[in-house]
């Protein structure tokens, strides 16, 4: 089995404030990463880094095989991105925006169409972005993340503005297909729920890591005493 | 090349939708000849007086262009979603320039014809293919230092101030030698020609600043 | 490590400099039109020169910065650029009392050297605040360098268009004999420029010596006190 993330030593200085400071794991592909961590953690920095828009100031990144930041350009299109912003512009409709994203990444405009379905925006699809509610939005959001079905998937915090339905008809849409899963790092600040979806937990606190086990191994309290 | 064409629809596309920065450069120019018109009290201008007053109020017109160029793309992420893309990063800034390029001459459009009416003494008949090549190189040179300079701007503090600020002395070769070929267009009986060693000029400028800006464009977007 | 052979440079820089101002008091002779005031041109055009070299310099450091992300190549750039916008000001400032001197205004429109310093001038003076307008360290260096290199390659290309916006109507004003020096006045200009450039030299590596002599006791005084340590300043310089 490949190794989808393998880093050593990360870390990510501003200055002289650090963001995050000597990460090491290694993600199998197809497993789930899930990280754990007050607000200001470095969970965040940590997922900017792997979608490559961060560059790292110490220590070695290699996603999916290559190194990053050098070799980032060979990746960028098999990676995925779902964060607080849903990078769409808002005076466009979900349609154009998707069409827009397709365009950059090489994808059918069919796929459009398919995930505009998939995420149950059909009928909205050529409103603006401006005219949906925050559920509607992070949907779009997640259409756009999947669109060129990467191989690895970053997600902040996927489920913030969705109810429990929403989430769950998302789900698949994240995961990928179940012969080809996808590779996932997911934030969470939902000790249960998250340890359920992971096979690693990486706990954050002030950058640093404090927990990185399988997630079997870990407890909801030693998630919890993370934001102690 | 699809990336480019992507690129400037999205950006077309946004423009038409909101109308932020065409409309206001239409009417900021029109405004600016009346304030010319009363702060140098003259009814009708000529020759060098002229071509100043079309350069000059084109040049501030093209900084709240540069001021809008950016702020769709930092604002609503579009930065982030760009450099998720597996595209050379270059083309942004083409894009951007190529959308300054046709947001001037959609201005010019309506601008010229009302210069030519409100303030400009002899007409423009048979200078006006001359005019269009010298607008046509002066958009240019405006284009790409705007879409350098919006970019180092648009992600720092006060960018309203610092882009122009930044853009204006970069831009006094470009105002020299657009001033310089016009003058004698706008002249009674214009239509002379142009001048070879001006037209340079503009020419080496904006190829010099458009090798330069692709050169060092990239660096600005990481992170 | 930047501190050697600082005092050797002071030295030789300051003999130079005295040399030269010897040379203009007592040795080059005065001009018949302009008479003594014309003696400013040895500060006037030295200062000139070496400005613009240091402005294309800081450009090429910065081209050096962005290849390999090595902090102190914005630090030399940072330092190049900051002393070429002082000597810039001392240009405007003694072209426009030479300007006054000899032709009873403070400003001549007419001449190139002046004008073009303005303009450039008015550029560099954005480098400090756009600077300082950008928070994260990295980023500060990154967009400085970007704008070193565009302003760096604008300059050559400024002066000649400014020149030649003039060169037809007026005639170059605030020259001298217009053509070949005389080997006096050749003499006396050649130390004025050796002397001028030595001072840049002097100043550059003077300045680089002191940010890092700070940078190393900030670092000394943050790992003594660990993370009791002041959160430094917003600041526009670059630091080691």
């Amino acid at each position: 089995m490949t190794t989808a993330i393998e880093l050593d030593g990360l870390g990510r200085a501003y200055g002289e404030r650090t963001a995050l400071a000597g990460v090491t794991l290694s993600l199998p592909a197809g497993r789930t990463l899930v990280v754990f961590g007050p607000n200001g953690a470095g969970k965040s920095t940590l997922l900017r880094i792997l979608a490559t828009l961060l560059r790292p100031t110490t220590g070695t990144a290699r996603v999916l095989g290559s190194e990053l930041p050098r070799e980032a350009w060979r990746v960028r299109g098999r990676i995925g991105l779902l964060g607080h912003d849903p990078l769409l512009y808002r005076e466009l409709s979900a349609r154009e925006n998707l069409r827009y994203h397709a365009r950059l990444h090489g994808v059918a405009p069919a796929r459009v169409e398919a995930l505009l379905d998939a995420v149950g925006l059909g009928l909205r699809a050529d409103d603006p972005i401006s005219t949906y509610s925050r559920g509607m939005v992070q949907r779009a959001a997640a259409a756009r993340a999947v669109l060129h079905d990467p191989e690895l998937l970053l997600l902040d915090e996927p489920r913030a503005n969705l109810d429990p339905a929403a989430a769950e008809a998302l789900e698949p849409l994240l995961a990928g297909t179940p012969d080809r899963p996808r590779t996932r790092v997911v934030t969470s600040h939902d000790p249960a729920g998250g340890l359920a979806e992971a096979d690693v937990a990486l706990g954050l606190r002030g950058g640093r890591p404090v927990l990185l086990a399988p997630a079997a191994e870990v407890t909801v309290a030693q998630v919890g005493a993370l934001y102690r | 090349m699809s990336v480019l064409s992507a690129l400037l629809r999205k950006e077309l596309r946004l423009e038409l939708r909101t109308f932020e920065s065409v409309p206001g450069m239409v009417l900021f120019s029109v405004t600016i000849f009346v304030v010319f018109h009363f702060g140098l009290d003259r009814a009708s201008v000529e020759g060098d007086l002229a071509a100043g007053i079309l350069v000059v109020t084109l040049l501030f017109a093209g900084m709240l262009g540069l001021n809008r160029l950016y702020v769709a793309d930092e604002e609503q992420g579009g930065f982030d979603g760009f450099l998720l893309a597996p595209v050379d990063r270059t083309w942004l800034f083409v894009a951007k320039a190529t959308a300054l390029f046709a947001y001037l001459v959609a201005l010019e459009i309506v601008m010229v014809p009302a210069f030519a009416f409100l303030l400009l003494g002899p007409g423009l008949g048979q200078a006006l293919p001359e005019l269009l090549v010298v607008l046509a190189l002066v958009n240019g040179g405006f284009a790409i230092i705007a879409a350098l300079v919006g970019a180092i701007a648009v992600r720092t503090r006060a960018r309203d101030l610092l882009g122009p600020l930044i853009a204006l002395p970069l831009l006094v070769p470009v105002v020299i030698a657009g001033a310089e070929l016009l003058q004698p267009l706008l002249r009674e009986g214009g239509g002379g020609g142009l001048e070879a060693k001006w037209l340079a000029i503009l020419g080496l400028y904006d190829l010099v600043f458009g090798l330069l800006s692709v050169a060092v464009f990239d660096p600005l977007l990481e992170d | 490590m930047y501190g050697k052979g600082l005092r050797g440079l002071s030295v030789a820089t300051i003999i130079t400099l005295v040399g030269a101002f010897a040379l203009v008091f007592f040795y080059a002779p005065n001009d018949r039109d302009q008479g003594f005031i014309q003696k400013i041109f040895y500060l006037h055009v030295p200062m000139a020169i070496v400005a613009l070299g240091g402005f294309v310099a800081g450009g090429l450091l910065a081209i050096q910065h962005l290849r390999t992300r090595d902090p102190k190549w914005d630090l030399r750039s940072y330092v190049a650029i900051h002393i070429s916008i002082i000597l810039a000001v001392g240009v405007l400032v003694t072209g426009s009392i030479w300007a006054k001197g000899s032709w009873g205004h403070w400003w001549l429109w007419d001449e190139p050297t002046l004008v073009s310093f303005l303009i450039v001038f008015l550029l560099y003076a954005t480098y400090t605040p756009m600077r300082f307008a950008i928070e994260d360290r990295e980023r500060q260096a990154r967009y400085a360098s970007v704008f070193a290199i565009t302003a760096g390659a604008f300059v050559p290309l400024n002066f000649a268009a400014v020149r030649m916006a003039e060169a037809y109507t007026h005639p170059r004003v605030l020259s001298t004999t217009g053509g070949a020096m005389p080997g006096d006045m050749r003499l006396t200009f050649m130390v004025a420029i050796v002397g001028m450039i030595l001072l840049f030299i002097t100043l550059y590596r003077f300045e680089l010596a002191t940010k890092h002599a700070r940078g190393r006791l900030r670092s000394l005084r943050r790992q003594l006190t660990g993370d009791d340590a002041p959160v430094p300043r917003r600041t526009a310089a670059p630091t080691i």
